[in-house]
């Protein structure tokens, strides 16, 4: 069953096409890689689904909802969530507070319960703060709940962004470079837990450079380049296509 | 800090307010006994405002120096029902709230996606609008520069508001209550939708929050507080006339709340304390007193420029099984 299309999408700024007329699909319970070389639009890709950016053309469908046109909050509530190329956490706020803030559309109480702190509003937190507790428990940051998210080590950094965006019940959990600046130890790490993310039924989407992160994780890859889709397929097959090979080695000169 | 600095910080933490609440009694044998209550009262309403104020700056992050346009939108709400239709002063306060909040709303509606100094400049517009209608006599509702005179005291289950001591228990009272209220709301899911606004609003929106709603939310709360703050300052001065909101207004309690650390209620206390207080003091320098109190606001910004009480990381009471499981936080 398909989660996610893309349908010719275009996006450009300025005069440079960053996405042009993409097309793509996403298989629910997949963890798909989405590769290319720097600058051929993954990220804009990601922003897109996303809604931080308004794609100039096309359409993009996830579970049954056009998500063209629509703010970033609703596609988040709609089960789509995120994490950042740079890491783009809450710093000055607790390890908790960030958590919480995915767990924040999922919530209902509003402006009045919370100003009298109604009955109902008293129930939700506590719900709210085990579902907190669960998902640092299960990406293993549940001990430093209380630390400021700026001061944990640079990996940990990266999982409480994972858990934070597990927070909001995802269906798809787009991850934008989640081994970038890992070491051997944090990457191999983050692979069980992206095993793990699959389990739990949620289709993964990622962008990766480190290519044997890439292909022993993903089922599928799609490869970019120029903002154009070049490649898809198995890892197999990706890697044997002469097209990627030539967008990542370039061109023999003869 | 120390075990026992903390219980001494604990104690005088509720020693300090119930002394604060019994003053009056001392004070009406003092010889300038009434001014310092009415000193005081001044105090309370813009710990009042600037309570309000807090929620837009101190827990949202937005830069608002018009906040007197919602205050002076409040008092001539109340002149006006007292005035022309003889309602009492106490039935007037929802009104002030709501045409205030009403105000923000529209006003703020089409601006509040403004970032930091845009928002400053724009805001400071507002409250320059609202005076020049005010001394106008816009709609034939504000008598112009004269203002709106012989406004009603207030009077709570047929007991009259008149003497100072009166005033000075009514606005603090009110203070107390708005110190729980917004203390509620800024330990609540609303609150912490500010905090993470404030943080990264790109973030914030990104982890699933309408940003401009809860700014707007922010915006329109913090307003109504203003307005209510507003009835309290008419029926008080029982005179109101423009110049009682001016921007000058607007940036005092925009420095209180930036001066006793935006964000914490307790420091935004002190700050009203600070800067509504500290020109008194100084009287005894007769012209030089604002000099004085200018040079302690920069020798502020210099030696602490997060304010006197910057706001505490949120703590929480973990449900069980966390709270036996990962000790080590505190009480919400």
């Amino acid at each position: 069953m398909l989660i996610l299309t893309l349908s010719s999408v275009t996006k450009t700024f300025g005069g440079l096409v960053a996405v042009a007329g993409v097309s793509l699909a996403a298989e629910r319970g997949q963890i798909v890689g989405l590769i290319g070389p720097n600058g051929a639009g993954k990220t804009t890709v990601f922003n897109l689904i996303t809604g931080s950016v308004k794609p100039d053309d096309g359409h993009i469908f996830f579970a049954g909802h056009a998500l063209t046109g629509l703010r970033p909050h609703r596609i988040v509530s709609l089960g789509i969530a995120r994490t950042f190329q740079t890491i783009r956490l809450f710093p000055k706020l607790t390890v908790l507070d960030n958590v919480l803030s995915g767990c924040h559309c999922r919530l209902s109480s509003g402006v009045v319960a919370s100003l009298l702190r109604l009955p109902s509003q008293r129930q939700e937190e506590k719900l709210v703060l085990k579902r907190a507790m669960e998902e640092l428990e299960f990406v293993g940051l549940a001990e430093a709940w209380t630390s400021q998210a700026g001061s944990l080590a640079y990996g940990d950094q990266r999982r409480l962004e994972i858990a934070r965006a597990l927070a909001a019940e995802p269906k798809l959990l787009m991850l934008d470079e989640p081994a970038g600046g890992m070491n051997e130890q944090e990457t191999h790490n983050l692979m069980k837990l992206i095993g793990r993310i699959k389990d739990r039924d949620i289709t993964v989407m990622l962008i990766e450079h480190d290519m044997g992160f890439v292909m022993q994780v993903c089922q599928k890859i799609m490869v970019m380049e120029n903002g154009s889709l070049i490649a898809q397929g198995t890892p197999l097959e990706v890697q044997s296509d002469p097209r990627v090979v030539e967008a990542y080695l370039g061109q023999d000169e003869d | 800090m120390t075990k026992k600095r903390k219980r001494l910080f604990r104690t005088l933490e509720i020693l300090g307010p119930v002394l604060f609440f019994c003053l009056p009694f001392f004070l009406e044998e003092v010889d300038r006994g009434p001014y310092i209550l009415d000193l005081l009262s001044m105090v309370g309403l813009y710990a009042l405002l600037s309570l309000s104020l807090n929620v837009i700056l101190g827990h949202a992050g937005m830069f608002h120096m018009g906040h007197a346009a919602f205050f002076a939108m409040g008092a001539y709400t109340t002149a006006n029902l007292n005035l022309t239709y003889g309602w009492s002063i106490m039935a007037t306060l929802p009104v002030a709230a709501l045409t205030s909040g009403l105000m923000a709303l529209v006003v703020a509606w089409p601006v509040i996606h403004l970032r930091g100094d845009y928002l400053l400049i724009v805001t400071i517009g507002i409250v320059e609008i609202v005076k020049i209608a005010l001394t106008n006599d816009i709609f034939g509702l504000t008598g112009g520069p004269n203002g709106l005179i012989s406004i009603a005291r207030p009077s709570i289950f047929g007991f009259g508001i008149t003497r100072p001591q009166h005033f000075f228990y009514l606005i603090w009272v009110m203070v107390g209550l708005t110190m729980i209220l917004f203390y509620w709301l800024e330990n609540s899911r609303f609150g912490r939708a500010l905090k993470y606004i404030k943080e990264d609003t790109v973030a914030a929106e990104g982890m699933g929050i309408n940003t401009t709603a809860y700014k707007l939310m922010a915006f329109i709360i913090g307003a109504a507080w203003a307005g209510m703050a507003g009835t309290i300052f008419a029926s008080k001065m029982r005179t109101i006339s423009p110049e009682s909101f001016s921007f000058g207004e607007s940036v005092t309690m925009f420095t209180i709340v930036i001066l006793g650390g935006s964000g914490n209620q307790k420091g935004v206390i002190l700050g009203s304390f600070l800067v509504m207080g500290l020109p008194e003091l100084f009287r005894n320098f007769e012209d030089m007193r604002l000099l004085a109190f200018g040079a302690a606001l920069v020798a502020m910004m210099i030696f602490r420029p997060q304010g006197l009480c910057p706001p505490k990381p949120s703590r929480y009471r973990l449900p069980s099984p966390y709270d036996s499981k990962y000790p080590g936080g505190g009480h919400c």
